[in-house]
């Protein structure tokens, strides 16, 4: 009982999980400028290492949590160089 | 003590991080003590300006402060994203004059504001000791001030200065 | 989900609660960067997600596997930790950046750097 339980509250983070990607790019592709997407790509790619982890909880494997963990790291570096991007790329100076 | 460990915390948090990403055993403990060793001898070649924690005891307690605050400010936020935009709200810029000094405090102090839903550090004048916040729901001026001020910035003035 | 039958009743609907609070809290933090109006309210929603979010999620997870493997597992603790000091930093690059694009291009409604420099008269 509690099992099913566990299962379709997991399948509803994970629906919900989802949606928050989509509505992350959405927002991504709408715009209206520069800052809003890569603000957009920082939500999305925090939603993608939740996911991963819920799939573990899922699973029951705990390597799912190396995979989070490099996600994490590759984003925030990623994002940081867009950000840095966006302070000296476009403007003249 | 300050040559063969010129960054104790540093050492020991990569020694906790090494243990929590293997095992915790004798023989990862002595591997991971080597790594961290040369990492933050690593580390004092880059010779970075060193904190100094004067007083620990406030620290616990800004911790669970900063966790309820943040807690709190979650809840306002989603409930502001579930009934849909009171046309009332106003979200704007507020402007702080701030005492606290220490590098490492104000780092600290911006991660607490950006990280709270609801605030968020925008700019910084050194000089002046002027900051600029970005608040979501700005009903009262002044008890956004008095927050910032006595909820985390007497604490970190007491922990570093 | 076999591993699920192994779980006792209390640690699967306590791990159930917190993802579920941990997802919404997400969902809704990507909801409000779709209402919400201009960009400087926009960096206020992912921290939803990334705050309590990450951390109940983040909870589940070690309460789950903790329980199944009957010793600690505490190794989540490194991703609330390098989140919680990583996203700051991101979002306070990007508002800046944003704040110099809105000055040096006369967009929106933002501060001049003048604001700055003298304490306001109170």
């Amino acid at each position: 009982m509690t099992a099913a339980i566990l299962l379709w509250s997991v399948t509803a983070a994970q629906t919900m999980l989802v949606g928050a990607m989509g509505c992350s790019a959405y927002r991504l592709i709408r715009g209206p400028r520069a800052q809003d997407r890569v603000l957009c790509l920082d939500a999305m790619y925090v939603s993608a290492m939740l996911l991963i982890l819920t799939i573990g909880i899922r699973s029951g494997n705990s390597l799912y949590f190396e995979a989070a963990l490099i996600i994490s790291v590759l984003g925030f570096a990623s994002s940081i160089a867009l950000a840095k991007f966006l302070m000296r790329g476009e403007v003249i100076e | 003590m300050s040559r063969v460990l010129p960054y104790p915390l540093l050492t020991a948090a990569l020694l906790l991080m090494w243990l929590l990403l293997t095992s915790f055993s004798v023989g990862q403990f002595l591997l991971g003590t080597v790594v961290a060793m040369g990492a933050s001898r690593a580390m004092a070649a880059l010779q970075p300006a060193k904190p100094r924690i004067r007083r620990w005891q406030p620290i616990p307690k800004l911790l669970g402060m900063v966790m309820l605050d943040i807690l709190r400010s979650n809840f306002a936020v989603a409930s502001l994203v579930i009934r849909r935009n009171r046309p009332d709200r106003v979200s704007g810029f507020v402007i702080i004059p701030i005492e606290l000094r220490d590098r490492t405090g104000l780092a600290i102090l911006s991660c607490i504001v950006t990280s709270t839903p609801g605030t968020a550090w925008v700019e910084y004048a050194p000089d002046s000791g002027v900051l600029l916040l970005h608040v979501l729901d700005l009903v009262d001026e002044a008890e956004w001030v008095s927050l910032i001020k006595n909820h985390y910035e007497a604490p970190l003035m007491e922990i570093f200065e | 989900m076999s591993h699920a039958e192994n779980l006792p009743a209390w640690a699967a609907l306590l791990t159930s609660a917190l993802v579920l609070i941990g997802a919404g809290l997400t969902l809704l933090g990507a909801i409000g960067t779709l209402r919400f109006r201009s960009f400087f309210e926009r960096v206020h929603a992912p921290t939803l997600g990334t705050s309590w979010g990450t951390g109940s999620i983040l909870l589940a997870s070690i309460i789950c596997f903790t329980v199944l493997e009957s010793r600690p597992v505490v190794q989540e603790i490194l991703i609330g930790v390098f989140i919680s000091v990583t996203t700051p930093v991101t979002l306070m690059l990007l508002a800046r950046a944003a704040l110099y694009r809105d000055r040096t291009e006369g967009h929106g409604d933002v501060p001049p750097r003048s604001v700055l420099r003298r304490p306001p008269t109170s």
